[in-house]
This record gives C-alpha cells, structure tokens and sequence, in this order.
C-alpha cells in the first residue's frame, strides 16, 4: 500500500508517493537522483550509506523511508550552502582525506554529526566516533586529521 | 559459455583498438598523435586473449584542442590510486603546458587506447614512459610548426606554458593553440623513449593533492552504479547457495506475482527486474529454489592438510648451486613450513555495471579494473563484434585487484538483451563475497642453513599454490633454489571457487615467509635482526633502505627476543624496494596484538608526485593491518562463510599505528611502482615484532588472539 510521505531533505520540504517500506537509500538514489549516498554492505556495517536526520548521522541501507517522514534529511549535496563548502568538506580537500572517494560521502556525514556533539573532540574521541565507517584504500590518517581541524575551524566561527 | 568466436573480426582494427577514421571523428579537428609500444611488458601473466592483442594494440595517444586544452588518454582507470592526478602533471610537464589545461580521459574503450588492465602498479612505470615520449614528440612537432610560421630556426625557439617563443625575439611567439587550430597532423613515433632530466620538470616532483577531491567530497563523482538511463531496470540474479551447487528447479511464480517485477531465464540464468531496486530485492527472495551438490571436500580448517597431499606442476624459479648439498656442510639448518589463508577484496563499491543495447551496439558503464578485458569478455559471451562494444569506466570506488574481475558487465549486457533494456546490476555485499577472486591460499616451504659467522649458505624455498611474485631470494646465497607448485587441476583441484590478484599479488605472504625465515636464523645465531640482513645482503638499495628504516625509527641494535616487540622486514615489489620497522604490544593472557608504530621506507626511483605516493604507501600499510591481524575467509566446502562486513574484519580507525612513510631522493632513477609495494613487509615485520616481544614464532597470518596464545604457549612449554 503507498503512501504520502512528507519531509525535509537537503533544507527543502519534499513528499513522494510510496510504497512506506521502500529503503530510505533508494528513495534518495532513485527518486531523487542524489547518488552521493552510496550502497556498501546492505546492512549498516560499513557507513557508506550515511545521512543526517534531523542531525544524527544515521544508516540509510537499513531505514524504511517512512521512518523520515515529517524529519529533515541531509545528504552530501546538501551539505554545502551558497556554494560554500561545509568545513568538514574542505577540510577533507585540504587534508587529501581521500582515496577512491567511495566511502567519502558516509565519512563527512559522520564526521559533520559528530562534531555537532562534540565541538573540540580529542583525536581519541575522533577515532572511536568514526570507528564504525569502513575506508578500504586506507585513508584513515588523514581522515582524522581532517576532522580535527575541520573542528577546529567550526569552533572559530566558519 | 559461448564459444570464442571473435579472432578473425579484429583485421578492421587499427592500433588504437578502433578505426582511424572514427577516432577522428569523434575528436574533432587538431592534431592527433599515435604512439607505438615502447617495450613488452609482463606477457606471461596474461590471458592468451589479451596476449594476443597486446603487443600491437598497447598504445596511448593525446590530443590538443584549438582552444589548447590537452586531452590524454588513457585505458587505465582511476579507483583511488590517483593517476588521474600524476598522470596529468607528467603530461603538463612533457608538452609543457600548465597543469590545468590538461584532461583526463580514462578507461573508455571507443576513446583510449587499448591497456591490459590497471593493475601490478604499472601505470606510471610503463604508461608513464610511453605517454611522455608521446608528449616530447607533440612538442617537437608543434617547435617545428612554429619554426616554419615565424620563420624562426627550431633551435632559437623555446616552449613555456604552451607558448613558442623566439627567444631572442620575445615578441614573436605562437601558441600551441594557435598552431592546432585547423590542422590535422598524425605521426608514428618510434623513438624509444628516455627519462627527460627531471631539473626541468615543473610538476613531476612536486606534491599535488588529488584532483578529484572536489567531485569527491560533494557527492558529484560518478561510479557506474550511479548511472540512471530512461527506463532502466534494476536486476538481482539468482545464485547458488555454494560453489559447486547445481540448480535442479526453481519456481518463480511468486517473484513474478509482484507488480513491475519482470522475471527472464536462459537455462540456470535467472534473473529478477523491475525499475525499483526495492522490488528486486523482495522479488529474489521469492524464488523457490532446489539445487544438487557435488561440493569438494575442503574447509578452511582441512585446506593445509589437504593441499599437502596434492600433486601440482612443478616449476624451477630460479636455481643456482646445490642448496640440499651446501646446507649438509653448514652448522645450523632450518626448516619451516608457512601457511596463508585466502583474503576477500572487499572494495567497498561492490561490482555494478548498466549496460545499454542501442540497436546492434552495445554500451557498458562498468566498476571494473580492465575496460578491454570486458570488452573482450563481451564480444565472447554475447557473440558481437568488436567495433560495437564500448565499455566506459567511470570513478571506481576500490579495485585492489578484485575488479579485474568483470562478469557483473557481461551480466548486465546479456540481460538487456533479453529484456530490450538498459538493465542496472549492482551486486550485494553477499554477492561480492560469494563471486569474488580470493587472493589463494597457500603454502610455502623453506630449507635454509647459516654457517658459524651467520652468512646464509644455502636457501630452498618452495611456494604451493597461492603466486611466486616475491618468492625470488633477495639475500646473497650461492647456493639457492626457488620453485613453484601450481594447481593442476586435472590432476588435484584445491580452491573451490574464484582465485585472483590481490594487492601485491602474494607477495605478502612470500615477504612474510622468507622474511620469518631470516629472522628465526638471526635469533640462532644471536645477531641482531637488521645487522643479519645488512650482512647478507649485496643489493645496495635494499641495505639503503634497510638504513634509511632504522635511523627513522630510532633503531638499537638488538638480538630477538628482545622483550621489546620491534621486527624488521624487507623486499622488493612493482620495482620497488621496501623495507619497514614495526612496533608492537602484545596481551600475554589474551594473545591480542596492538600494532602500535610501523615506519615504512621505499625507494621507487623518481616520485612523480610525492603526496600522492606518499598515501598510496599510508594506504599499503593501513590495509596490510588486515591480512596481518584479522582477515581471513572461512569456509566449508563450496559454501562461503563470510558474506559480509560483521565477520570479516577489515582495518578500522581504532587499529592505526603511528605510521610514518619515507621515500628515498632518487630523481635520476626511472620511475617504479608505488601502489603496492608498501604493503608487502608489513605482515613479516609484525609477526618478528611479535616474537622480539614474547618469543613466540608464528607461521600463519593472520595473527588472530587464537594463534598467538598457542604461539606464546608453546613457548611456555
């Protein structure tokens, strides 16, 4: 049985017709042609899959889309605004906190919920935050650099 | 399987892998350059297909706009490694032109060139060489264009920035762009290329941050699973439950049943699709489906016992003297048997591909390491001509060596031919590891013996099944053996699934079993672990490394076990030489190993770009992390245990050692590989760190908490 759903997604109201169980990551792959959140394991293991809702970094290969209804989701188009950068998305620029670019996305809606939290994370707390985001080239190192300084940079202000 | 029916077709075809006349056309006006294979390459590793087509094909070409933009073309891909960014500042370089007017065109087999495969880091070593010479050659042509329209002599001119300039003459001068504009020119080079003196390279050497970056941080980056065409259709294709699982019935009423679900069949080829991925999904699991099995009888616990009993084919390496003779003369002899276990890829991009029919013509957007491979591939199993493939690869979200396997692109294609089409096949995290090529498992047997000063005399080293990349000796010994045991699978099949390239193709485990070997004889005969390598060793790079390792980490001098848990490890790979120091804390009561440093120094010749070698190598040893502590794929007969990420322990954030990378200054060396190497020692150097620190030998890898408390235990006894 459809239904209407209605919810925020990259900062506008939207609503579509579906079937309710349908995968939150194929709703915005399919429907909405955002294909920046990317399918890794199917299961929440690896993170690839990551969006914000409502702020909190969450699993989209494993939510049914109803569950976003009246929210407000986040993917990686639009986390930049007025054609400005988010930090943690240039701090990943300037830190060449990538490989293949595959696990990227996930990695920068994790780090950006992350340091919602907590503002002036220790590298510790930045390991065990990102702990559960897979990167398989092995990118890690400058990953965490990236978010340190990316905290670093939010906290003066943007 | 269809036969192979395509090797009368490819007469039509000119080196570029298509027609002259089409390359043109599809290029526009400017000047076009072809280039001829500048040396061979590793034949022998090859499919006969690719053999066969290599040596005249093998080329790369450029182009030069009338608006100066430089357009290279390459049949590598880019899945990470960051060619798309050092081949670029090589091509600036060459032609001389700046950096940002060069572009990219990568692994689209109507446009580049034909190329074997990305793999074996051979991209800049040898693409690099030949699309440089390319480069050099466009220059000249272009100084000579110059010469005649300003009636200048060649030698009076001089290139900057893409401007031919009269230098005694500054206000005379004409662009590249000025001089294409118009003109067609096409020559054949067979100048063998040379290293150009790096002093004048302004990008080669330097460090640039990946070019992609921004694509890649804002979601823009395409991989082919995020392709979307007009009516496309998603597929999910019924698969047995193991290798070795033959289909007997399946019932698909009830897939069929959901609305917009289509189901098509060829024999056990069973497919499932519908424009909602979703559907596919739901619809897969309504298959009802019977099989028979006639599954070998071989787990990952019976793999050693039962390769032991094998017979294989038998290859000598490389032999010099009379290892079995020279060991009797010898005060201490030592013989060891090592084990490795098979290894997944896992890129985290899983294998997708859309293939699209447009009458008789047949495109594929394919994750896939060897856009020829498929296109070949294709041409096979679906009975087409060569000219009407085309395969394009856009970004890879990870190779490693996995997607050079590429059957998700002939299944794609052979079901948009059943459905009339565009057909999207994105496989499962499940599927990945069920189809994927293992690095294979295997064994490797050493004799050795050291006389009473600990100079190695004899050395006898055998690898069973799982590769010989690596196996060659790289101590000084007079009288050494090296040989290969290969399946025959005629006579005694081992690995009951898929087998392939995996980072560094085994050299890992042959690093890791001579490099256990060396250390267990420097223990023997109480000398410290580097000083017995520097002594016998006579390769210079090697003991410059080994050098250059010790002095970075801070090395005392030491004999194992030491109680402080440092190992040393070295080799050579891609043509480059590694050596790595690894630091470690192990659990005594658990036999859990905290890798707590690793420095790595590599000499590759010239380093294009620094940065970019630099975190391939980071990238090397984070993954290594895995083969060394945690990976490993179990399973029973044809059935693979491990389908996905909650059992199969790839390296996390929280596993990082301190890790630091150094790359020898050698700018007047040729160019080598740099997108494995760092990767090989790193398990050899961890598991010698292990025994400097408790005195337990381990022989396989990884080193679980299990093997290492029955190590550390077998001490205790």
């Amino acid at each position: 049985m459809e239904q209407t759903i209605r919810f925020r997604l990259n900062n506008r109201d939207t609503e579509l017709v579906t079937d309710p169980n349908q995968l939150l990551l194929w709703v915005l792959r399919n429907h909405f042609g955002l294909t920046g959140t990317k399918f890794g394991c199917g299961i929440g293991f690896c993170g690839a899959c990551t969006v914000l809702i409502d702020n909190e970094a969450v699993r989209s290969c494993t939510l049914p889309v109803s569950e976003v209804a009246g929210k407000s989701v986040v993917t990686i188009e639009g986390l930049e605004t007025e054609g400005k950068l988010h930090p943690v998305q240039q701090a990943f620029i300037d830190h060449d906190a990538m490989q293949c670019g595959y696990c990227t996305p996930g990695m920068i809606l994790t780090a950006v919920a992350f340091l919602g939290k907590n503002p002036t994370p220790t590298r510790d707390e930045i390991i065990t935050g990102m702990e559960d985001n897979l990167c398989r080239c092995g990118a890690h190192m400058h990953i965490i650099d990236a978010i340190e300084d990316a905290g670093k940079v939010m906290k003066g202000g943007k | 399987m269809k036969k192979r029916e395509n090797t009368a077709r490819e007469t039509n075809v000119t080196a570029g892998g298509m027609k002259r006349r089409s390359f043109v056309r599809i290029l526009g006006g400017g000047i076009v350059l072809f280039f001829q294979p500048w040396g061979a390459l590793d034949l022998l590793a090859l499919p006969a297909e690719q053999q066969r087509t290599l040596t005249k094909d093998y080329n790369a070409f450029l182009h030069i706009a009338e608006d100066g933009t430089v357009t290279c073309f390459t049949g590598k891909i880019e899945m990470g490694q960051g060619i798309i960014t050092s081949l670029a500042m090589m091509m600036a370089d060459e032609l001389n032109v700046p950096l940002e007017k060069v572009k990219m065109v990568l692994g689209d087999t109507d446009l580049c060139p034909y190329d074997m495969g990305t793999w074996g880091s051979l991209t800049t070593r040898a693409f690099g060489p030949a699309m440089r010479a390319a480069a050099a050659e466009a220059r000249a042509v272009l100084t000579e264009m110059a010469s005649a329209k300003l009636g200048v002599s060649v030698s009076q001119l001089e290139v900057r920035d893409g401007i031919i300039t009269d230098v005694r003459n500054p206000s005379k001068s004409v662009s590249y762009a000025e001089l294409a504009k118009g003109k067609k020119l096409e020559k054949y080079l067979d100048v063998k290329p040379t290293v150009e003196d790096y002093k004048k390279f302004t990008y080669v050497g330097t460090s640039y941050k990946h070019s992609d970056a921004y694509d890649k941080v804002t979601g823009k980056a395409k991989y082919a699973g995020d392709l979307k065409l007009p009516g496309m259709l998603f597929a999910r294709i019924l698969r047995p439950p193991s290798h070795g699982a033959k289909l007997v019935s399946a019932d698909v009423t009830g897939a069929e049943k959901i609305e917009g679900v289509q189901v098509v069949r060829d024999g056990d080829f069973i497919a499932v699709l519908s424009e909602s991925r979703d559907k596919v999904d739901l619809a897969i699991i309504q298959v009802i489906d019977q099989y028979s099995f006639d599954e070998m009888q071989i787990s990952d616990k019976t793999l050693f016992d039962y390769m032991n009993k094998g017979i294989y084919r038998t290859n000598v390496i490389a032999s010099s003297g009379d290892p079995e003779a020279a060991a009797v003369k010898c005060d201490k002899v030592f013989e060891n048997e090592y084990h490795d276990p098979y290894l997944a890829h896992t890129a985290i991009e899983t294998h997708s591909a859309l293939a699209r029919f447009e009458g008789d013509k047949l495109t594929v957007w394919a994750s896939t390491q060897t856009p020829f491979g498929l296109q070949d591939g294709l041409v096979r199993e679906l009975g087409l001509t060569r000219e009407n493939v085309r395969v394009i690869t856009p970004f890879l979200g990870g190779g490693f060596g996995g997607k050079a396997a590429y059957n998700q692109g002939i299944e794609a294609a052979k079901l948009a031919k059943m459905t009339g089409k565009p057909v999207m096949v994105v496989w499962t995290r499940d599927e990945e590891f069920f189809y994927d090529t293992f690095h294979p498992a295997g064994i490797v047997k050493i004799k050795s013996a050291i006389d009473s000063k600990g100079l190695i005399k004899a050395w006898d080293y055998n690898v069973y099944l799982s590769g010989t990349r690596g196996s060659e000796t790289i101590y000084n010994v007079p009288d050494a053996k090296t040989t290969s045991h290969s399946e025959d699978r005629s006579k005694y099949r081992v690995h009951p699934f898929g087998t392939g390239a995996w980072r560094a193709p085994n050299n890992n485990f042959n690093t890791f079993a001579r490099e256990t070997q060396i250390d267990i004889m420097a223990a023997a005969a109480g000398i410290d672990p580097l000083e017995f390598r520097l002594m016998n060793l006579t390769d210079e790079k090697m003991k410059a490394c080994l050098k250059t390792a010790a002095e970075k980490f801070g090395y005392v001098a030491g004999k194992g076990p030491s109680g402080r848990g440092i190992g040393i490890a070295c080799g050579t790979d891609a043509g480059t030489w590694v050596a790595e120091i690894a630091e470690v804390k192990v659990t005594r009561s658990t036999g859990k190993v905290r890798i707590m440093r690793v420095v790595a120094v590599q000499d590759m010749g010239l380093c294009v770009n620094p940065q970019g070698a630099r975190i391939q190598m980071e990238g090397c040893v984070t993954m290594a992390l895995g083969y060394t502590l945690t990976e490993e794929v179990r399973f029973d007969g044809g059935d693979i245990h491990d389908r996905n990420f909650d059992t199969y322990d790839i390296p996390r954030f929280s596993w990082l050692p301190k890790i630091e990378c150094y790359i020898m200054d050698r700018k007047d060396q040729a160019p080598q590989g740099g997108g494995e190497p760092a990767i090989i020692a790193v398990g050899a150097a961890v598991g010698n760190a292990i025994f400097d620190g408790t005195g337990a030998r381990l022989f396989m890898m990884p080193f679980t908490p299990a093997r290492v408390l029955e190590a550390i235990n077998k001490v205790k006894e």
